[in-house]
């Protein structure tokens, strides 16, 4: 006998109408399009991903997803130090420089993975980019790529790349081209309006979309009168700027018809399922590690399991978009 | 306001001690670092230059600490070439610290590695029977011997050994450490130098079933576990560490073996 992806959801679903006495205990496993996790809560990139132990961690300890560092057809040092700086009251601003050990290293280290869903983030500056990395994981078990469109503190690629409305088409279309595997574009808030870069991408075939990268930050210290960051410019991230994550995919959730992924500042229950009622079939973290370490994951999940039982909501789909229609 | 110990913190350096050609001690004011456990270590920033993850080392004054620095690349020289006014931002203290036994108790420092071992001297009982080994490639390297003399009361012992011999005993420290731990049951072992030294060390112990504990170093960019620069196999440093047993160092893959450059890429000890 074989089942086919998504019975169990099915049986849940019909088993729940069937029975409306019997509680019937929620699942958390979610689908964003074709990708299927067993958790909703994933590791946003950039965040502790280059060890395949780290990630074995990471997913053991309920994370439904690990996104990898953004890597690059070379290895990247990244900027000197300081390179994150905590922000009074809450968040990051951080400028790493998308310190990465390259694709080729990085995927000849994820070799062996059968276990961990690894989402494969990706940064370039040209299609071509993107391609010969995307050949580098032939022999890797990736779950999806994410196409980095909004770094906004590395010149000639993120949001430099998101900003380019033919760049994002060309990059997108080249993608889908070259892997049989899902593809999702994160975008973040650079110049132009984000919202064409989700367009851009739809139109161009993409499967998902995390929104939001980072947003474009500094801080000055006072007593010696210069800026923090090596690079002075770096993103922030964490609790700060969670409304506007979240406004952004209650907009995209709005205006297309495309599977999202909420990021920025999740860091509780509440906030994930804020995510969810906005228009996210998942939500990714990082920041929150800072803050509550990696027990941070199990204490969502099992957050949201609560939640859905209160509502008697059996699948993380009983949420999705359930803000919008109030 | 109490102090949010992720925000860096403007320090002036009040003192700066010359240890070794190579090697200074910067003296500081401040109302949190003084009182750090053996083992923790902040983030200095060097204006203009970089950030270092530092052990925190004891001050014989009052509400000061300090950081000893040896010269060694472009951000450890910035951070030696700090003179007396000169300021620099830290935070923390972050990490674990080593776990205090009593009874009979060996310290093994090499180079900075020191550090921790001094702190550590303020917190050991005066039943305690402690030794503590110093080890240095030449006599021109060795430091703190006089103050692991002070520190201990009634001083007990305090061993230097260098690898050419030119002071104290002969050899490399790890194997006086295997010599001593062959003769003698230790309560602990504390280790921090160079990671060679650590693994070494470890070995010796832990094969012996003496409890030890190494406080590994690691290029560190955030220091609070996110981005991943200091990991070991699946350990950070930085939020698991620095401080680890040698119980849970034997099943690491990259202890002694491995480490991470800027980019992230293994590389061999």
């Amino acid at each position: 006998m074989t089942f086919k992806k998504g019975t169990r959801i099915k049986n849940q679903l019909l088993y729940s109408k069937l029975c409306p006495l019997i509680k019937v205990e929620p699942s958390i496993a979610t689908s964003i399009g074709q990708i299927q996790l067993d958790k909703p809560v994933m590791l946003a990139s950039g965040i502790l991903g280059i060890s395949l132990d780290v990630f074995n961690r990471l997913y053991a300890s309920g994370a439904g997803a690990v996104v990898t560092k953004s890597l690059s057809t070379a290895p990247w040092e990244g900027y000197p130090n300081p390179t994150i700086f905590s922000v009074k009251g809450g968040g990051w601003i951080n400028a790493v420089g998308l310190s990465n050990p390259g694709a080729s290293n990085f995927a000849k280290m994820i070799e062996p993975n059968q276990d961990v869903p690894i989402i494969v983030s990706l940064v370039g500056s040209v299609p071509e980019d993107f391609e010969t990395m995307i050949k580098e994981f032939e022999n890797c078990k990736v779950k999806a790529y994410e196409l980095n469109l909004s770094c906004p503190h590395v010149a000639k690629v993120g949001l430099e790349v998101g900003d380019d409305p033919g760049l994002v088409k060309a990059i997108v279309s080249t993608v889908k081209k070259a892997t049989n595997v899902p593809v999702i574009a994160k975008v973040g808030l650079g110049t132009s309006n984000y919202l064409n870069t989700v367009s851009n991408a739809v139109d161009s075939g993409i499967d998902a979309i995390t929104a939001i990268n980072t947003v474009r930050a500094m801080a000055i210290d006072v007593e010696t009168k210069r800026p923090i960051l090596s690079n002075k410019f770096g993103g922030l991230s964490g609790t700060p700027i969670k409304p506007i994550a979240l406004r952004c995919v209650y907009e995209i959730s709005s205006k297309y018809d495309v599977p999202i992924i909420g990021c920025g500042g999740v860091s509780t229950w509440e906030d994930a399922v804020e995510f969810f009622l906005a228009g996210a079939s998942a939500v990714q973290l990082g920041s929150a590690i800072g803050d509550n370490w990696v027990g941070v994951f199990d204490d969502i999940n099992k957050g949201i399991i609560q939640y859905m039982k209160r509502n008697n909501y059996s699948t993380i789909k009983d949420m999705v978009g359930l803000a919008k229609k109030s | 306001m109490q102090r949010n110990h992720n925000h860096p913190t403007i320090v002036t350096i009040e003192k700066v001690i010359d240890e070794t050609p190579t090697v200074r001690t910067l003296v500081f004011s401040d109302d949190v670092m003084p009182n750090v456990l053996p083992g923790q270590f902040a983030m200095v920033w060097i204006p203009g230059v970089n950030e270092l993850p530092m052990s925190v080392m004891i001050s014989k004054e009052p509400g000061k600490a300090a950081f000893t620095v040896r010269k060694h690349g472009p951000s450890s020289t910035g951070l030696f070439n700090v003179p007396v006014g000169g300021q620099i931002g830290i935070r923390g203290p972050y990490g674990n610290s080593f776990d205090l036994k009593e009874g009979k108790l060996l310290l093994v420092g090499g180079g900075t590695g020191l550090v921790p071992m001094m702190r550590l001297l303020t917190f050991v009982k005066s039943t305690d029977d402690v030794t503590v080994l110093i080890g240095a490639k030449t006599k021109d390297e060795v430091f703190f011997e006089d103050l692991a003399n002070s520190l201990l009361d009634p001083p007990s012992n305090v061993i230097v050994s260098t690898d050419d011999g030119s002071y104290g005993e002969k050899g490399f420290v790890t194997d006086l450490v295997e010599k001593l731990v062959s003769k003698n049951h230790y309560d602990a072992v504390y280790v921090c130098g160079p990671e060679i030294m650590m693994y070494k060390t470890v070995q010796s112990a832990h094969s012996r079933n003496i409890f030890v504990q190494a406080s590994l170093e690691r290029m560190m960019k955030c220091g609070v576990g996110i981005c991943g620069s200091c990991c070991v196999g699946e350990d950070l440093a930085c939020r698991d560490g620095t401080v680890f047993d040698g119980e849970h160092l034997s099943t690491n893959k990259e202890f002694g073996h491995l480490y991470r450059n800027k980019a992230g890429i293994l590389e061999n000890y």
